[in-house]
């Protein structure tokens, strides 16, 4: 009873739109244009923040402890004279090293926890790469390069050479790409570092490595933990971070906190150490939702419009209809219905004409320069965001649509029936 | 058989002042009455005519159709009722300009839903062929002359049997020619088929020839 009863205002509904094709596409297009934008923005950008995201995410440890020699600490005045009112300003750090205590201990209790996918040691130091007469700023940093790879994945990274070799060479070093690039040297070449203590040192480059990202790759090289602590002339246990990965990044920012209160030391996580990265993703996200809900809206307008326009013109079929029997429900249906068939219809073609267009502009090359090693836009085909555009076409549609549909249904048929 | 009756209708227009449209209507009409309602322009017997056919419900005093009151009923209700029954027929066609002469004719009982497409389609060829215009059946309903419209409106108009049909103005806009077909058909249906049909008109020929006349002056039945 109810599905024949709804087969004829949809048949109604049909005939509308189907009157007035012209009328009807181009509401339509207002909605297909809306949500092409929006797949390919959305894509495109996703696709952006995904590409970023997944190279900082692999380069950078969920959780980094070191010691934070800058850290507050309390002020002699405060030590002599407890609970006194004072204040000490520009209070320098002690000079002491950046070492973290009982660095071995800590990631072996650190390692027993289930939530650690891995955790390496790292030794870092500023030095300079010396280039002729020229010299290069740069860093060092001393891993156990399989602990490292386990962390990082370097072995994709490398460009020539394998992380085994670093093993078998004890004076060896990887280099990062645009450095390699800079100092003109390749694989099997010897170069000589200074530390800024001044001490020297001549390694020679095993592989070369590439990140993707301009800040690792032109400054930094990787030797082995024994090399660099010989460099610094420190002790085997000297070690200034520890660098962990965790099964489900999402937990590190609790886990940080307790590491930190635990050993009495600065643990970091990702989303403070990325705090500009995740604001500009945040950004990014907030004007591709602004820029589709906007189009969404002037196609909403659009329908609007159309719809209006088709009741002030139908005024005398709705008002018949209603006198023959049809209630206002029904009538309201009618155009309902209209707007939800422009709407879905509209969407669909939307996500096909988007979906195209994220094709082009995934194909489209581009140069990320330096800083990001890119050659295509990477774009993000998640069906989510087809789901997205569906349902936000759908419902900017049925707002748009509700308002026309309602006034269509409150029409007082005896003001347009009788004659005169 | 009385098939319409109504006890003491009164109706006020608020607008521009307040002022009483319809005075104590006490009417009653029985099944196979051919009544026309007459009186001069602006006596309310249009308006009468919306009351009865509970499209107007703002009023006072009670109106029963066909042994049910309907006074006080909800909007949807009565649109369900007014599709069994009453029919309509007014000045202009009002045939949905899209649709086909017979899908205008079946769209009020693809509304009430009580038969098969099929039945509702022979029926719908029945009526047409009753109001002699089946030979258009598959015409869209624009491409029809006036005359021919106005039969089409009535063939809809008696697709689901109705109780009564109610005309406002049914011949104001034709011609003497069509005036006198749709007459008879009228008379035809009051007659063979013990139609009951009221009539608004201001044609008093045409009132002239029927069987009942209802005579309206400033809001009160005076005849």
């Amino acid at each position: 009873m109810l599905g024949s009863r709804f087969k004829l205002t949809l048949e109604i509904a049909k005939v509308h739109l189907l009157s007035k094709p012209k009328q009807t596409i181009i509401a339509m297009l207002g909605v297909t244009f809306g949500i092409a934008m929006f797949i390919a923005l959305v894509g495109l950008m996703t696709g952006l923040n995904d590409f970023t995201e997944e190279i900082t995410m692999t380069s950078s440890p969920d959780i980094h402890i070191y010691k934070d020699v800058t850290s507050p600490r309390k002020t002699i005045l405060q030590q002599t004279n407890p609970g006194s009112l004072s204040w000490v300003h520009h209070q320098k750090p002690k000079n002491e090293l950046t070492k973290v205590r009982n660095a071995y201990r800590i990631m072996e209790l650190i390692r027993k926890n289930e939530m650690v996918r891995g955790v390496a040691p790292a030794l870092s130091s500023q030095v300079f790469y010396n280039y002729g007469p020229a010299q290069l700023n740069g860093s060092i940093l001393g891993v156990d390069i399989l602990e490292e790879d386990k962390l990082f994945g370097l072995k994709s990274k490398m460009k020539e050479g394998r992380i085994e070799e670093l093993l078998a060479t004890r004076e060896g070093i990887i280099m990062g790409q645009g450095l390699a690039k800079k100092l003109d040297v390749k694989k099997g070449n010897r170069i000589v570092i200074t530390t800024p203590e001044g001490h020297t040192m001549t390694l020679k480059i095993v592989g070369i490595f590439q990140m993707g990202i301009g800040v690792v790759d032109n400054v930094r090289c990787y030797a082995n933990i024994g090399t660099v602590q010989t460099i610094l002339q420190q002790d085997p246990s000297y070690v200034t971070d520890i660098n962990i990965k965790l099964n489900d990044r999402h937990l590190a920012k609790k886990y940080a906190a307790e590491l930190e209160a635990k050993y009495n030391t600065k643990a970091e996580d990702w989303e403070t150490a990325n705090a500009t990265f995740l604001t500009g993703v945040i950004i990014r996200n907030i004007i591709t939702y602004a820029v589709s809900v906007t189009l969404l809206i002037v196609a909403g307008f659009g329908i609007y419009n159309i719809l209006n326009m088709t009741i002030y013109n139908k005024m005398k079929d709705i008002a018949i209809l209603k006198a023959m029997g049809f209630a206002g429900g029904d009538v309201r249906s009618i155009f309902m219905i209209q707007s939800l068939i422009i709407g879905l219809i509209g969407a669909v073609a939307g996500l096909a004409i988007g979906y195209i267009l994220s094709v082009l502009i995934s194909k489209a090359p581009f140069n990320g320069g330096d800083i990001i090693s890119l050659d295509h836009f990477p774009v993000n085909f998640d069906p989510k965001f087809y789901m997205i555009g569906v349902v936000f076409g759908v419902i900017t549609t049925a707002v748009a649509g509700y308002m026309p549909s309602r006034k269509a249904s409150g029409i007082d048929p005896i003001e347009i029936l009788r004659g005169q | 058989m009385e098939v319409l009756a109504t006890r003491n209708i009164s109706k006020y227009f608020y607008e521009p002042e307040k002022f009483q449209v319809l005075k104590d209507i006490t009417l009653t009409i029985n099944r196979g009455e051919f009544l026309s309602l007459v009186g001069k322009s602006g006596c309310g017997k249009s308006t009468l005519m919306y009351v009865l056919s509970t499209m107007d419900t703002d009023y006072e005093g009670e109106l029963e159709i066909a042994g049910q009151k309907l006074t006080g009923k909800n909007q949807d209700t009565l649109s369900a009722f007014r599709n069994e029954h009453i029919g309509f027929v007014f000045q202009f066609h009002y045939l949905l300009p899209e649709f086909t002469v017979l899908q205008n004719v079946m769209i009020p009982a693809m509304k009430r839903n009580q038969f098969s497409h099929e039945e509702i389609e022979y029926k719908a060829m029945e009526r047409l062929k009753t109001l002699g215009v089946e030979q258009h059946a598959h015409k869209p309903s624009n491409k029809l002359s006036g005359g021919q419209q106005q039969r089409v409106a009535i063939a809809r108009a008696l697709i689901n049997d109705p109780d009564i049909i109610m005309c406002d103005e049914p011949t104001g806009n034709l011609d003497s020619y069509n005036t006198h077909l749709v007459f008879d058909i009228f008379k035809q249906l009051t007659h063979e088929y013990k139609q009951t049909i009221i009539a608004v008109t201001h044609d008093d020929e045409f009132a002239s020839k029927t069987d009942r006349i209802v005579q309206m002056s400033d809001g009160r039945i005076v005849q």
